[in-house]
């Protein structure tokens, strides 16, 4: 269970994340949905301490943390209980596919090398990678290296797995594969928040969706609600506009 | 007329030089291995930004970049025995060390920070997302990949400091370029004498050039697409 109150968050005096409340249940797939700059992905990095937030408070699990009293342990914690997949995969570089997944639990968890290996097959093998293990990222699709991603993040056995726009790199042929690596995810229920502009997988997977804007969240609810029957007109500004554009490519 | 080159000269003089081989290695491998260590300290200050030692790392790269190697040799030999009594006792081979190692830090501590810095934020902001800690993501992620990035410049300032421990022989340091000297004055036969001292210089180059290429293709391995 993952709760944030009142989380702020400023960038030269310009709050991009304006008290934001959120509680995030075991098993919840929640989708945020909204324009750009709106402070959607400042909230995922946040709740990563990847951003030092400049108000609030942050509960995950028994870990409870006033973020402006964040202490270096307290910041290492919320990050081993959050897992992060990025826009750009952010792969390590130097490392392979396997590499890369078990390095957490090899350097973080202090596993042996044998365990952690073993536990990285396993999960390359959920992720369909199996024959990837030694290859580097460089020589990975797009696809593939964000699949390495969420298995990274998969690895981590966290909380929580945070997605920023996870497809919004990816060519239109790769976005397919990582959609359905989610989807499965979801399926086993492991808990996500996922920021992006997949209105599909909004739809079809979430449990809830939240329109964020201007550092605020504005609406929340069942997707079928949000999108069925939204209240706020920002959210219907929003969601005709969005859900205009994908009509229109997808009847070209 | 001009007389033809004395290639039995030149021959014969190859077993005299290559006795003198070992102290111009041994001079640059003890300078690079101490430049070495200092860059790198002098190049995480410079990253990290250390208050004070930022600073006197700043002055300590600006003199040794801005002023001539061989001023700094003769700093050392001459100049400093006279001010710290200490220092009597330096002899030529120390001070050559010294002068290369200070010298060539400086260059080599800018190398290695462009390499640090160069390395992808992405890198790092992904390490710290699975709970590393600052000193892990830099061992196990960012320094690898700047080696990457620095070897190649580092190796070339190590061919320039071969090339530079001929300077310790202005020092008294009777090495390969310190014992060619000598041969040529005593046998007038300077054309001979200088040309063999140079191709010893670039086979010995050529040889690290060959390990180099070496190093980089195993180096490059992981970012081969």
């Amino acid at each position: 269970m993952i709760k944030v109150q009142g989380l702020v968050k400023r960038f030269g005096g310009v709050a991009v994340l304006d008290g934001i409340d959120l509680a995030i249940e075991q098993g919840e797939i929640i989708v945020v949905i909204g324009p750009s700059g709106t402070g959607k992905s400042t909230l995922l990095r946040c709740l990563n301490f990847l951003e030092r937030p400049d108000a609030g408070h942050l509960t995950i699990g028994d870990l409870e943390v006033d973020v402006t009293r964040a202490s270096r342990a307290d910041m290492l914690e919320a990050r081993r209980r959050t897992a992060f997949v990025f826009q750009n995969y952010a792969l390590f570089a130097n490392k392979t596919a396997l590499g890369n997944i078990a390095e957490g639990l090899i350097v973080v968890n202090r596993w042996p090398k044998q365990k952690a290996h073993a536990r990285a097959r396993e999960i390359l093998e959920r992720i369909g990678l199996t024959d990837k293990a030694d290859a580097y990222p460089a020589s990975l699709s797009g696809g593939q290296q964000q699949r390495v991603g969420i298995g990274r993040a998969m690895a981590a056995q966290a909380e929580v797995i945070l997605f920023d726009e996870p497809t919004s790199s990816l060519d239109p042929e790769w976005v397919e594969e990582v959609l359905a690596l989610m989807k499965q995810l979801a399926h086993e229920r492991q808990t996500m928040l996922v920021v992006t502009h997949e209105m599909g997988f909004a739809r079809d997977v979430a449990d809830r969706v939240i329109f964020m804007e201007g550092g605020r969240i504005v609406e929340q609810g069942p997707p079928s609600r949000l999108f069925g029957d939204p209240q706020d007109p920002r959210t219907r500004d929003f969601l005709r506009k969005v859900l205009a554009n994908q009509v229109s490519l997808e009847s070209t | 007329m001009m007389s033809v080159l004395d290639f039995d000269y030149m021959l014969g003089l190859v077993p005299v030089l290559l006795r003198y081989l070992p102290l111009t290695l041994q001079m640059a491998a003890v300078g690079m291995a101490l430049a070495l260590v200092l860059a790198c300290g002098l190049a995480v200050i410079r990253v990290l930004r250390i208050p004070g030692l930022n600073a006197a790392t700043l002055l300590f790269i600006s003199f040794f970049r801005g002023t001539p190697l061989l001023v700094q040799l003769f700093l050392f030999y001459y100049g400093l025995p006279q001010l710290l009594a200490f220092l009597t006792q330096i002899n030529g081979i120390t001070a050559t060390i010294m002068g290369l190692t200070l010298h060539f830090s400086a260059y080599m501590a800018e190398s290695i920070r462009a390499a640090i810095v160069g390395v992808d934020r992405s890198q790092t902001e992904a390490a710290l997302s699975i709970g590393m800690t600052n000193g892990q993501l830099m061992r196990r992620i960012v320094l690898p990949q700047a080696t990457r990035v620095a070897v190649p410049t580092l190796m070339n300032y190590f061919i320039d400091m071969i090339k530079a421990t001929s300077l310790a022989f202005t020092l008294g340091v009777t090495e390969l370029m310190g014992a060619t000297q000598k041969e040529a004055a005593g046998s007038f036969l300077y054309f001979e004498a200088f040309i063999t001292v140079a191709v010893f210089y670039w086979v010995i180059v050529e040889l690290l050039a060959w390990c180099q290429r070496r190093l980089e293709t195993r180096l490059n391995e992981a970012y081969r697409r």
